[in-house]
């Protein structure tokens, strides 16, 4: 596996009114690889999501995106370097007066440059992957279930077959089985592409099957990041709580022999 | 830290060899939506125009990457038919496969005109019929939970109504008063250009005390407390609603329209009738000084001469009107707020409609007062 930085945070600092969210927080996220990036409620895990496709810009410090600074980069290089990552925001984030067609059809047909036919042909295997069928095609997001949302708002980041793949909780309001499909999503597209995920999830099953590497953002900086075997070694208080929790414990009990 | 500038992959591209096995066409590059960009449609030009040909092999065992998107090119390119001949990595080949079986889908089925307009005709009846039931039901409701509060006055949502008279009555001073003032200088300036001709000029003093009071404040206030308040009110029910707040009320056991709707009814009920008075005034104020200007009519005749040419029913016709129209305004703005399902399309669509609907429905009501009050209120 290459060592180059798909996404590099760079002593980003961010502060709202008087409030420190991130204090000093440097990651290098490989290619290639899944990430995930775990902290407390309120921790400034999807600020910094935000952050690392420019959507917000830190207070100092800087972000780089496929080895471009993006506060370096006027708007349309921004948005192309954009077009190569697909974001699964936390509530889904579907355009609520589209149906699932249209929402996952939405950036192909923004690109122009694949025609209806593929497009739709596109569109269901999208859904195929996500576990959804083309009967749900033509409903609105206001009739699915929670879960359903994830996963179109999951196809739809698929879309553009993005080359980094940024996931806010995709797992939570799933039920364990499509957790698990989730999983074995993920590593199927890695293993045809060459994806690299950050995942930002308090599943520790998820954490544990998927990610090469966990970083712990407490404190308003990142207090332990490597192989979860490091993580688990970590002495923070946050880190050691949240993986030698009672579920935790559980969940590695069964998978991860240290 | 430093970070290793993007590794770029080599381009996608294709070539036609002349092999021992016949004419193969040899792929390789990087085959994504992403690298592909704005070369695709040229790469699939000159290859659905190769595909054509029989007997044709192809080699994508050079290719680097094969997404979906340049999958489903390929599978078009090879009109939805595995070529013969074809050799690729396994991991492309997965990927094929899972082109390969999406079934064909079928075109959707066109209707015929007359079943259209049948489904457009159900769908208008469909809604008169929900309008017409909303229209009965919630004013009902509104009444029984105002006999409600009546009988348990402890329950009188106060600080509710007076949120609502802050934000739709005391708000809203500024630009009725602005906009009624101007009013009154437009319409004074005009009559006075005829009244002059007549010498007529003391009966400016009528026409604008009994225009004004009687039928501009109200309507102008109506208006414009209809687009500035009403819309809020359908909004902010609207968006109470995509939150699922609507729900979370009715799971703890308050009624929504108890809590938001009487106190928004309510609330513009008190307040419209002074808004009303309020945008009178400035009317008046806006015509006193115009007839200053333009017919030399100090103030002070101006305000001797009101009283008799502007009997008092016609305040009470103001305030009546204005009850009515604030009612009536809060009432139309809620329904459609109620009516909003959680999408952003139905949000702006029934905020338009509240507007929309709320000057008609004063507009009505204002039409019927003037035939029924004929004869009350002139000198």
């Amino acid at each position: 596996m290459s060592r180059d930085c798909v996404l590099a945070l760079d002593h980003v600092h961010t502060r709202y009114g008087g409030e420190v969210v991130h204090d000093d927080v440097t990651l290098c996220v490989w290619r290639n690889e899944v990430l995930g990036l775990v902290g407390g409620s309120g921790s400034g895990k999807t600020t910094l999501l935000r952050q690392m496709i420019g959507l917000e810009h830190p207070h100092s410090g800087s972000v780089s995106l496929f080895g471009t600074r993006l506060d370096r980069v006027g708007p349309r290089r921004e948005r192309d370097l954009r077009d190569r990552c697909g974001v699964l925001f936390q509530g889904g984030a579907l355009f609520s007066s589209l149906t699932v067609f249209d929402n996952i059809a939405l950036p192909l047909r923004e690109k122009r440059l694949l025609d209806e036919p593929a497009i739709a042909r596109l569109v269901s295997l999208k859904l195929d992957m996500v576990g959804l069928s083309w009967r749900d095609e033509s409903r609105m997001p206001a009739e699915l279930s929670g879960g359903m949302i994830k996963r179109v708002a999951l196809a739809r980041a698929l879309a553009l077959e993005p080359g980094l793949l940024l996931l806010d909780e995709p797992t939570s309001g799933l039920d364990p089985m499509s957790g698990e499909g989730f999983v074995s999503l993920i590593e199927s597209l890695r293993e045809s592409l060459e994806l690299t995920v950050v995942l930002i999830s308090h599943d520790v099953d998820t954490l544990v099957d998927l990610c090469d590497r966990i970083a712990v953002l407490a404190d308003h900086r990142i207090v332990a990041i490597g192989p979860l075997a490091d993580v688990l070694a970590s002495e923070h208080p946050f880190a050691h709580g949240f993986f030698h929790g009672r579920h935790a414990q559980g969940a590695l009990r069964g998978r991860y022999r240290s | 830290m430093t970070t290793v500038p993007d590794r770029r992959p080599s381009a996608p591209a294709f070539e036609l060899e002349t092999r021992d096995e016949g004419a193969t066409v040899v792929l390789s590059g990087s085959w994504t939506l992403q690298d592909l960009g704005p070369r695709l449609r040229s790469l699939r030009k000159a290859l659905v125009a190769l595909g054509k040909r029989q007997g044709l092999q192809w080699d994508l065992r050079a290719v680097e990457r094969l997404d979906s998107a340049a999958a489903v090119v390929l599978w078009q390119i090879w009109r939805g038919q595995r070529p013969q001949s074809l050799s690729l990595r396994p991991e492309h080949d997965r990927m094929l496969q899972r082109v390969a079986s999406q079934p064909a889908r079928a075109a959707r089925p066109r209707r015929h005109p007359l079943t259209a307009l049948a489904d457009v005709l159900a769908m208008l009846g469909s809604e008169l019929h929900e309008h017409v039931r909303g229209a009965l039901i919630l004013p009902g409701e509104i009444t029984l939970d105002l006999l409600y509060i009546l009988r348990h006055p402890a329950q009188i949502p106060w600080r509710e109504i007076s949120a609502s008279i802050h934000s739709a009555g005391f708000r809203a001073l500024m630009i009725t008063g602005f906009v009624g003032m101007l009013i009154g200088v437009v319409v004074s300036y005009l009559s006075a250009i005829e009244l002059q001709l007549y010498g007529a000029d003391t009966y400016i003093v009528d026409i604008l005390g009994i225009s004004v009071v009687r039928e501009l404040g109200p309507l102008l206030a109506a208006i414009l407390v209809a687009g500035r308040s009403g819309s809020s009110m359908t909004a902010h029910l609207g968006v109470m609603r995509m939150d699922q707040e609507l729900d979370a009320m009715a799971a703890i056991g308050i009624s929504p329209t108890r809590r938001l709707v009487l106190p928004r009814v309510l609330g513009l009920g008190i307040a419209m009738p002074l808004i009303v008075l309020w945008t009178s005034a400035a009317a008046l104020l806006g015509g006193m000084i115009s007839a200053n200007h333009e017919l030399g009519i100090s103030f002070g005749q101006f305000v001797a001469a009101l009283p008799s040419a502007l009997p008092m029913a016609n305040y009470w016709i103001a305030v009546g009107k204005g009850v009515l129209f604030g009612v009536l305004i809060a009432l139309t703005a809620c329904y459609f707020g109620l009516r909003i399902r959680p999408n952003s399309e139905s949000l702006g669509r029934e905020t338009t409609n509240s507007v929309v609907a709320g000057i008609t429905i004063t507009l009505i009501a204002d039409a019927v007062l003037a035939i029924v009050l004929q004869g009350v209120g002139y000198p």
